[in-house]
């Protein structure tokens, strides 16, 4: 039996932060790149230090070119190195997109398994942060249509930990989301040592019986700070955190929806052949019998950006409030 | 003491309960109104004959009962004493672990269940309006042999769900085929099962209909299509039509309007005249003003001149009695009132009973030209279309005229094309010589 890890209490940032670091110390084939992540160490700080550390080979600052930053990083990892590219805002990766959806995603099908692209894109994401329109876009739906490409938003510091850990270990190209609204506002015990969380695992986060709400990002804990409000109303609510969202854990969600028999989506990225369209299907194909409510769910509404007014703004993201109210309706429908 | 169907109107041998006013437990004065009962005729307040307490709903919302049948029972008390109803009606919604059981059970519990009455009344319409359940709910009960529409739904609105079902599983099957079984001889339930169909499934409402959903089907809107069908279907129907200069008659109304409205309280549409002028020629050619049967052709002794108002969601053609004995601006008073109260929802049975001639203002609507159907028993139905300016030869020259078209349908088994054009010749003439400084 293992000893139990000690622990440090950290939040988001500090949870990229140190894994970032321990596989830069533990993996010399592993290297950052992207803008500003060396001298300036991150915007948000999270590579501060690691050029003076591991030096300018390994964590390199690039040109503001993000096709370039993503294609050197496919040439090197298609040669056996272990890139870790940073997009600096999720509202800058469509230059990229060639190079992520034409290249990264397909290389090991092209090449018939002669090479692999073991490549993760970290990249902020998400609104609340007066951020506007150029850094509170959520990406995740692009990228969810296409085949050969993972997808992982973990919220919590300790998911965040063993799901970049996965990440890095992964063969083949994985973007991996950090909502930038938790990045200091979430705090939980990471455990020391090297582990890794399953890519297209999800997570029950708050068990319950009368309804299933799956999301991912910021809202999962809104969801579960709703849940815990209708908890001490006696209405009982099950929060998934799907935390990959491809790879998707149809298992866990189905499974809940055969207890529940209701299921809620919450996510920030527009309602329109988002990532709750998806879930909706499955969950329709798969466990049409089990439903005793419509399917609802609760997304971003269907315009071009967030707005940097505070009103715009808070039109466009979901309050707990909304999410508990939704809930209630649900769970005595 | 038992309330039954009253019968209203000399005619009427059914009635349907559009609405209670009253729910079981609530104290009722004699004469107040209780119930709201509507016919293929009316729809009217039923006053209460006693002062007591209604114990017992016997005919729900939207069921068919014969006149004479009982649809209510009153406890003729005291409104001091109230019943022992009124404590177990207000505790039930509290009391959850009764909303699972089965509710046929409950009617069938006590042979004297007087007090029980009032919930068990209360939860039957509440489960009639939902007959549609979830997959869930139909898989589960498929499953746990349970027949969902014996159970109480704790959903919003009294849906039931799928912890309704499992709940009711868990009472054992034996309680699931008490259920089953138990629901065949509610004897209140069997007396009034030949109407409320279930609803189908997605509805909407005539007022605001949704695609995709079907409309149930109102009392009037079934009165009005069965009529309707059994007008074109018993009376073979011809047509025609003639052009009528209105011109001077327009400008008689122009001058008139004001000063009668200030003085009668009633608009001085064209309508009064025009009905005017169809009795007239009604009395000319009286098998217009008739009715057809086996035996021979009713000619009708009245001129009572039905007119057709088309409400928001249906249509209702009040009479205007004797309309032979009124001038042109008492025929306008009595339209006017009838107007309003159908508009109000007031008419009574004796405001629609009798029509023996139908006149249709359908260029109110802005039509020029209509083919009515006949109002059923009678012979012929006219309509009066836009008033219209149009470029008229006269004396070959050519005027701007107002002018009016005006169709006839007409019951052919009762006349042929030469009555008909006889009465619309006539009809033009009267109305073509209408001017002003005639007598209103």
């Amino acid at each position: 039996m293992a000893v139990a890890s000690p622990s440090t209490v950290m939040n988001n940032v500090e949870a990229v932060r140190h894994t970032l670091y321990e596989a830069l110390k533990n993996d010399e084939r592993t290297l950052v790149l992207g803008e500003d992540v060396g001298a300036r160490g991150n915007v948000f700080l999270i590579t501060k230090g690691f050029i003076e550390e591991f030096g300018p080979e390994r964590v390199i600052d690039t040109p503001l070119a993000e096709a370039s930053i993503v294609g050197v990083a496919i040439g090197m990892a298609m040669e056996g190195l272990r890139p870790i590219a940073e997009i600096q805002f999720a509202d800058f990766i469509y230059p990229a997109f060639n190079q992520i959806v034409g290249e990264a995603a397909k290389t090991r099908y092209r090449s018939n398994g002669d090479y692999t692209c073991p490549l993760v894109i970290r990249t902020p994401y998400g609104g609340g942060v007066r951020g506007a329109l150029s850094h509170s876009v959520s990406i995740e739906a692009l990228f969810y249509h296409v085949p050969g490409l993972k997808i992982v938003a973990p919220s919590f510091p300790s998911d965040i930990k063993g799901l970049l850990n996965a990440a890095i270990d992964d063969p083949d190209p994985v973007l991996f989301l950090e909502h930038k609204k938790t990045y200091r506002l979430v705090k939980g015990e990471v455990p020391s040592g090297h582990y890794t969380i399953p890519i297209g695992l999800a997570d029950v986060k708050h068990p319950g019986d009368s309804l299933t709400v799956v999301s991912y990002g910021l809202y999962v804990h809104q969801a579960i700070e709703a849940a815990q409000r209708l908890a001490a109303e006696g209405l009982s609510v099950e929060v998934i955190d799907l935390r990959s969202i491809r790879p998707m854990d149809r298992t866990t969600i189905l499974a809940s929806v055969r207890k529940t028999h209701k299921l809620l989506i919450v996510h920030e990225d527009n309602k329109f052949g988002g990532i709750g369209a998806e879930i909706s299907a499955m969950v329709a194909e798969e466990a049409l019998f089990e439903l005793d409510a419509p399917i609802r769910r609760l997304c971003g509404p269907d315009v071009p950006a967030m707005g940097y007014a505070l009103p715009l703004e808070e039109e466009f993201m979901i309050s707990t409030d909304e999410m508990a109210e939704t809930m209630r309706e649900m769970v005595r429908f | 003491m038992t309330i039954t169907m009253p019968q209203l109107g000399e005619t009427v041998t059914e009635g349907t309960v559009a609405q209670w006013l009253k729910k079981p437990g609530d104290p009722i004065e004699k004469y107040e109104a209780f119930v709201e009962v509507s016919t293929d005729k009316v729809n009217a307040e039923v006053p209460s004959p006693v002062s007591g307490v209604l114990r017992e709903i016997i005919c729900k919302e939207g069921e068919t009962v014969a006149t004479g049948a009982p649809i209510a029972i009153i406890d003729e008390v005291d409104v001091a004493a109230p019943e022992p109803a009124l404590p177990v009606a207000a505790s039930a919604p509290a009391a959850p672990a009764a909303a699972v059981v089965p509710s046929a059970p409950v009617a069938t519990n006590g042979s004297s269940n007087g007090s029980s009455n009032g919930t068990h009344a209360g939860n039957s319409v509440s489960n009639g309006d939902l007959r549609r359940f979830s997959p869930a709910v139909r898989r589960l009960a498929r499953a746990h042999h349970i027949d969902v529409a014996t159970l109480r739904g704790t959903g919003t609105n009294g849906r039931v769900t799928a912890s309704d079902v499992i709940a009711a599983a868990n009472e054992g099957p034996s309680a699931a085929m008490a259920a089953t079984i138990l629901r065949e001889p509610v004897p209140a339930a069997a007396a009034v099962a030949k109407v409320a169909p279930a609803p189908p499934a997605g509805t909407s409402t005539y007022a605001e209909p949704l695609p995709g959903t079907i409309v149930p089907l109102s009392q009037a809107r079934k009165i009005i299509a069965k009529r309707m069908v059994e007008s074109l279907e018993t009376a073979p129907h011809a047509w025609t039509m003639v052009e009528v200069d209105v011109t001077k008659l327009w400008r008689w109304r122009a001058q008139e309007k004001d000063k009668f409205l200030a003085e009668k309280g009633y608009a001085l549409t064209l309508l009064p005249f025009f009905i005017h002028a169809v009795v007239q020629s009604l009395k000319k050619q009286p098998l217009l003003n008739a009715r057809f049967t086996d035996e021979g052709i009713h000619v009708a002794r009245d001129y009572n001149i039905g007119i057709a108002i088309g409400m928001e969601t249906n249509l209702i053609v009040p009479v205007i009695r004797a309309a032979d004995a009124l001038s042109i601006g008492g025929i306008a008073v009595a339209a006017g009132k009838l107007i309003e109260k159908a508009r109000a929802g007031k008419l009574g049975a004796d405001d629609l009973n009798g029509g023996t001639f139908t006149v249709n203002n359908t260029g109110a609507n802005g039509s020029i030209l209509s083919k009515p159907i006949i109002n059923g028993g009678q012979a012929g139905i006219v309509t009066m279309e836009a008033v219209v300016k149009r470029p008229v030869v006269i004396d070959d020259a050519i005027a701007i005229r107002s002018m009016m078209n005006v169709c006839l349908s007409l019951d052919h088994r009762v006349i042929d094309g030469t009555i008909a054009n006889a009465f619309l010749g006539d009809l033009k003439r009267r109305l073509e010589s209408m001017k002003p400084g005639g007598d209103l």
